[in-house]
């Protein structure tokens, strides 16, 4: 971080030269290659692609009515892993017509308590294949193997144990209402969490008694797929769960179904309006769970060392690609240089590479179009004058990658203060009292989550409690919990997923 | 008696957040050491290793025993390092240091009434000053707990001033006893007490209590290492001691010191594992590791 004088006088040019050797001998940690880890990849062996998947509608798995493929590649190497069907009006319409036909004949009639044993089925299948969808998982959307195994699969085991519990238990997470299902539920899920967030979806539609047609992101459709031949191996009722890959597209057939009564979707701020917009004077039901700019609020009294590896994992946790990352950092000014020095030191030992080695930290960027939205963002950055911190980490010749980035001397109007980046790329801003914090981190248009780090409780409940955030995390971040209902406040959605809370989308109460 | 000032800001220690720590921790143990890394890794731990024995009924046989351990771990195979160190009670340091003469193994001492070190500062003194006269490179002394945790810690640092006075020139281990601090916050506050009072190395535990050297306690002295390198310059070592016994809790340790403190650390003049049996696991893995098979342990040598 040192510069260079060239011009001035003999004396300014000898005294710079003394600043630089100062800088050169202060004590500095170096990360090298004293004793490197070897690769270490997890075998995809254990996952048995085929050329081609087809639709998932009435418990079979068929073409697309217009025979439309797209291929899906593993963005850490660019490879086409298959050919998937794409969804048409024809199709969406035969999937939502099953899914109505189940609802009316086998799903709303069974009891409670069968419905609950699909689930819990399911769930147990899951667990049973969670190694081969972790590296299917990774494979497909370019996220570090520790993290589908240790994160994504077993919290979408978790969702669905959870959730099956419900089922014959209805009226007592609604006591004094006639609790019924609403019908046929369209569920539109994004790229970064593929399976984890199919499960957020499907698990308290069936639980409460509906059934679902399914849309998966175009980039990342094979883990919902293999989720739905799980559906077929649990003898789930045809019908009961449809999968329908494709596009925009193909969600806006999903969404304008006369005959869905529920459209959930998880995604993009400015696609949830257009969702929002199409529904507006139709009995449809909607949640929308959005963007973010979540602020992570350091204070000074902070366990600083842990509160790094907060805004590590804020950040850099799944590359960024996370509605509630913690991608703006507001440090309290008496602490800021010494935080940030822990901050560009640790992102020196986060390993950048292969997402199939299991000491990969970072992965891939999900696909080529996010890697050029990143890159035009950090680009703005840099033009609108923030400083920009990299790390030195090698990125692979092949594949979609973005090294650990953060900006300092961030104005709240930058662009990388204000739009969600969705990548590995935190912008750094500084406060002097916690009004200060509290007025900045709210300064956003949305509101998902946010993060708290001191070591003084008054001072966690104070702030906490200010923050128009739907998750606020306390001296920790991105903890997910089946039990715990997660969702937005203004342009980041609204209605909430998990828990009594998320379960109440899902039910006609009377 | 003399009062001394305490040489740091007991202010300006960081606090540690438990949660955090114990969380960091776990993901570092989830780094897969694997073929190379796991050989090296090994390898490395060896040559770390305090060979320690620090029993009432040890004798004179026993410890030249370790010591022909020390220098040669394996008897069939010449060319893997040597351990660091062989620990023992002062009144088997003569023994020790003929054992070990011309080895290059070090020759380290507990002292100033191990372990619990509740006994009066001249004999603790006395004890450390004696320990070196008969030869030891390396004293491992112990802090008195009681004084610390009643919150006399210019006390504590006093005395270790004192005893690193009369260590002259052998190498000085301060021993917090980290299960009796109870809290990280408590092993942050005495290993920055320590370092600041003069020590060389600081060491988790004695080996007589548990819990000892868990992995966040070790991170959590790692990183005052870490930080009071960046004040001062001064680059003091760490010794991870007690309940260490396999060689994925030595190699899970060498992942905290790699991602911590990084290369500088990585080195027998700056990490330690003290351990009295962790030595034939660390055989056994390497075996493993050339042959592919997993040797009866009756060929590997109990010393």
């Amino acid at each position: 971080m040192s510069t260079t004088i060239t011009t001035g006088t003999p004396e300014e040019k000898s005294a710079a030269a003394a600043v630089e050797k100062i800088a050169a001998e202060r004590p500095r940690i170096e990360f090298g290659g004293a004793w490197d880890y070897s690769p270490a990849p997890e075998s995809r062996d254990i996952v048995r692609l085929q050329k081609r998947y087809g639709l998932f509608i009435g418990g079979r798995f068929v073409p697309a009515k217009s025979g439309r493929v797209f291929s899906t590649i593993n963005p850490a190497t660019e490879e086409t892993l298959a050919e998937v069907s794409e969804g048409g009006a024809a199709d969406v319409d035969l999937a939502v017509k099953s899914a109505e036909e189940a609802y009316r004949k086998r799903w709303s009639k069974l009891k409670p308590a069968e419905r609950g044993k699909y689930i819990y089925r399911i769930a147990r299948l899951l667990q049973e294949k969670s190694r081969e969808l972790a590296v299917l998982e990774t494979l497909n959307g370019g996220k570090p193997i520790k993290e589908s195994r240790d994160v994504d699969l077993p919290l979408a085991v978790a969702h669905f144990f959870y959730h099956a519990g419900w089922a014959d238990k209805l009226e007592y997470a609604f006591p004094r209402h006639r609790v019924s299902p609403i019908g046929v539920c369209g569920q539109i899920i994004p790229w970064n969490f593929p399976l984890l967030m199919a499960a957020w979806k499907i698990a308290p539609a069936l639980a409460a008694g509906n059934t679902v047609v399914l849309k998966p992101a175009e980039t990342t459709p094979l883990t919902s797929l293999a989720l739905a031949e799980i559906c077929r191996e649990a003898d789930l009722p045809p019908g009961v769960v449809n999968v329908v890959p494709g596009a925009g597209e193909t969600g806006a057939h999903l969404v304008n179904h006369p005959r869905v009564r529920k459209i959930a979707f998880t995604g993009s701020t400015e696609v949830g309006k257009l969702i929002q917009r199409a529904l507006a004077g139709t009995d449809k039901r909607l949640t929308l769970e959005l963007g973010g700019k979540a602020a992570n609020i350091v204070f000074e009294d902070a366990a600083l060392d842990q509160a790094v590896e907060g805004i590590v994992n804020g950040i850099f946790f799944n590359q960024g690609h996370v509605c509630c990352a913690g991608s703006r950092l507001l440090v309290q000014e008496s602490i800021e240089d010494v935080l940030l020095e822990k901050l560009a030191r640790r992102i020196e030992t986060l390993r950048v590479g292969d997402p199939l080695d299991k000491n990969t930290d970072v992965g891939a960027i999900n696909s080529k179009a996010q890697l050029d939205k990143i890159r035009e963002l950090v680009a703005s950055g840099v033009e609108e004058g923030a400083r920009l911190h990299q790390s030195s980490c090698a990125l692979p010749a092949k594949g979609f990658f973005f090294p650990p980035t953060f900006f300092t001397g961030v104005a709240q109007s930058h662009r990388i203060a204000r739009e969600e980046i969705f990548g590995p790329v935190l912008a750094v801003m500084s406060f002097r009292t916690p009004d200060e914090a509290i007025e900045k981190a709210n300064n956003t248009p949305y509101g998902l989550s946010a993060g708290v780090w001191t070591d003084k409780g008054s001072k966690v409940f104070r702030i906490t409690s200010m923050m128009r955030a739907g998750v606020v995390w306390a001296n920790t971040f991105n903890k997910f919990d089946p039990a715990s209902p997660f969702g937005g406040y203004k342009e980041s959605g609204f209605g909430r997923e998990g828990g009594v809370h998320g379960l109440k989308a899902y039910v006609e109460l009377s | 008696m003399r009062t001394a000032a305490l040489p740091f800001d007991v202010s300006r220690v960081p606090p540690i957040d438990q949660a955090g720590i114990e969380e960091r921790a776990a993901s570092l143990a989830r780094r897969s050491i694997k073929k190379g890394a796991k050989r090296t890794g090994i390898r490395l731990a060896l040559s770390m290793l305090d060979l320690t024995t620090l029993e009432g009924k040890d004798s004179e046989g026993k410890v030249r025993q370790l010591c022909r351990k020390a220098i040669r771990p394996l008897p069939e195979d010449p060319a893997l390092p040597h351990a660091a160190a062989v620990c023992v009670y002062p009144n088997l340091v003569s023994i020790a240091k003929d054992a070990l003469s011309g080895s290059g193994v070090k020759v380290a001492s507990v002292a100033t009434g191990f372990p619990a070190g509740l006994v009066p500062l001249p004999v603790k003194l006395e004890d450390a000053r004696r320990a070196v006269e008969m030869g030891a490179d390396e004293i491992d002394m112990v802090i008195d707990r009681g004084a610390f945790l009643s919150g006399e810690l210019a006390k504590v640092a006093d005395e270790i001033f004192q005893v690193k006075a009369a260590c002259g020139p052998a190498r000085l281990k301060v021993i917090l006893e980290t299960g009796e601090l109870e809290t990280y916050d408590n092993v942050r506050r005495a290993s920055d007490l320590a370092m600041a009072a003069g020590a060389d190395f600081i060491k988790t535990s004695t080996g007589k209590v548990a819990p000892a050297a868990t992995p966040p306690v070790v991170l959590v002295m790692l990183e005052a290492i870490r930080d009071h390198y960046l004040a001062t310059g001064r680059r003091v070592g760490m010794k991870p001691a007690g309940g260490i016994k396999t060689s994925k809790q030595a190699l899970h340790l060498l992942v905290l010191v790699k991602e911590t403190l990084g290369d500088g650390w990585l080195t027998p003049e700056l990490f330690r594992i003290g351990a009295s049996t962790l030595a034939n696991d660390l055989l056994m893995q390497l075996a493993h590791e050339s042959s592919g098979n997993y040797q009866n342990e009756d060929y590997f040598t109990k010393d």
